[in-house]
């Protein structure tokens, strides 16, 4: 070893340097501020111009959790394209690759910063909830656990995203294929594959094909019940995402 | 023991044999110029000895660690500049070289920071985004982030293309400045920088390598260095 080379050490220093530099990336745009501008007023107005969040009179955030799939299943593709797609199209990759730091560890800090910047879009909501505590005496816990599951889902969401960022250089294709593979997720929550599944699977495996919706998972949170059921979908989905795009990176 | 070892490297894309059985060696203090026509394999020689890509056969060796299983370790000891001098554009020169002086988790990335920005002659451009810069100070900050952790292996890719005599001048005097203590490979289709810069030259063409001699030996092969470049690469 040369006296001159200046200690690297090993660690923990990749992940966090990738996750701040990631995080940060976030608002070195105005693309984030339009993010959290437009995930806010999509959220507000759904709940309560599609929901009637206000006209039904009860102090509950459910028909704000209603649509929050849909919100992520379009959000989640939209702040997770660039994950690596950005990387390829800079040519980054081939540094990133080349730098101390295992692929894995890369994959780790962009997710986790990505879902933080997604974290800070649903803390911005807050707001409504407030609102509901000012009319209506709501149970705390039930909204908390509302945030929870909605944030989990958010993950599952992003862990998609980060697979269609992988595959290709480009931020657009990446959004419009981690959209189209949430959009699906959402919809078979819904059931209006029901009779195209029926016809194919037969009508006693429905029940569980809706079991794998996104919207199925979060309900339960809604009601303030935290099962380790949904849980553990959102997780392994997060996760599946999260390891599927590391592998695609490496082999590439 | 060298730093830097290619041992039987090949690499295919398909059909297309890109890299086949590319072996040499580079010792401490040697600066060797890697020259070869468009296509005929230095940029995937330099992919697989850098651990961007996977060799199909054959190993590199980077200051004792193999490049494919002890990748992290490996990487410590190499700074490497791609072909374009990729950077995150969005960011400041400052930003970007201090981002990559955390990941590599140096002790004082402060110091080394400030200490490359005045070595690469980039201090008047610290607070610009990259995006915003000419190619002659990008291709500067590839260099940069580079040496940024003062590495015993040095690999750039076409290091000096794109620049103008005055600032290829800069980069060849940096590189003169630290290639005593380092092991060197430069990648040019420029024949004037090896007599200038090189100890060493290796010439590859259709992915195997053609030539591989000391800098007199090669220059010594005739007074028209073109000449001498188109038959060693027919």
């Amino acid at each position: 070893m040369s006296s001159s080379e200046k200690s690297p050490s090993v660690g923990l220093a990749p992940f966090t340097a990738i996750l701040r530099r990631e995080f940060a990336g976030y608002f070195r745009t105005p693309l984030a501020y339009v993010f959290l501008a437009v995930f806010n007023a999509f959220a507000v107005s759904l709940a309560f111009f599609v929901g009637g969040l206000y006209e039904s009179g009860i102090a509950s955030l459910d028909r704000f959790f209603l649509y929050h799939p849909w919100l992520w299943a379009f959000l989640a593709p939209a702040a997770g394209a660039r994950l690596w797609a950005e990387e390829r199209r800079q040519g980054t990759i081939e540094l990133l690759l080349t730098w101390p730091v295992t692929v894995w560890q890369a994959a780790l800090g962009k997710f986790l910063a990505a879902w933080a910047f997604l974290a800070c879009a649903l803390l911005m909501t807050l707001p409504i909830a407030f609102t509901v505590g000012w009319l209506g005496k709501p149970d705390w816990g039930v909204i908390a656990s509302g945030y929870i599951g909605s944030l989990l889902c958010a993950g599952a969401c992003l862990g998609i995203a980060a697979i269609a960022s992988a595959l290709t250089r480009s931020q657009v294709i990446a959004f419009v294929t981690g959209f189209l593979a949430c959009f699906i997720l959402v919809l078979v929550g819904y059931g209006v594959f029901d009779e195209l599944l029926a016809g194919l699977l037969g009508s006693g495996s429905i029940d569980e094909i809706r079991r794998l919706g996104l919207w199925r998972n979060l309900e339960p949170f809604t009601l303030g019940l935290i099962d380790i059921r949904p849980i553990s979908y959102f997780v392994s989905v997060a996760l599946a995402g999260l390891g599927l795009s590391t592998i695609i990176v490496e082999r590439r | 023991m060298p730093l830097i070892e290619a041992k039987n490297l090949c690499k295919s894309y398909g059909a297309i044999r890109a890299v086949h059985d590319v072996s040499f060696s580079v010792d401490r203090g040697e600066v060797v110029g890697f020259l070869g026509p468009n296509g005929a394999g230095k940029s995937t020689t330099m992919k697989m000895l850098t651990g961007h890509l996977r060799a199909d056969a054959g190993s590199a060796v980077i200051a004792g660690f193999d490049v494919a299983e002890n990748s992290v370790r490996a990487k410590q000891h190499l700074g490497y500049s791609p072909e374009g001098a990729p950077a995150y554009g969005e960011m400041t020169v400052r930003e970007f070289l201090r981002f990559a002086a955390d990941l590599r988790g140096l002790s004082d990335p402060a110091e080394s920071v400030r200490q490359t920005l005045e070595l690469c002659r980039l201090k008047e451009v610290a607070a610009q985004t990259i995006d915003t810069l000419s190619k002659g100070y990008r291709m500067r900050v590839g260099f940069a982030q580079a040496v940024l952790h003062d590495p015993e292996v040095l690999i750039l890719d076409e290091p000096t293309d794109g620049l103008d005599p005055n600032q290829k001048f800069e980069v060849r005097r940096i590189l003169k400045e630290m290639a005593a203590r380092k092991a060197v490979i430069v990648s040019t289709h420029i024949l004037e920088e090896v007599g200038e810069l090189c100890t060493r030259v290796v010439v590859i063409a259709k992915g195997e390598v053609r030539c591989d001699e000391s800098r007199d030996k090669f220059l010594a092969r005739g007074p028209d260095l073109n000449a001498v470049f188109r038959q060693l690469t027919a």
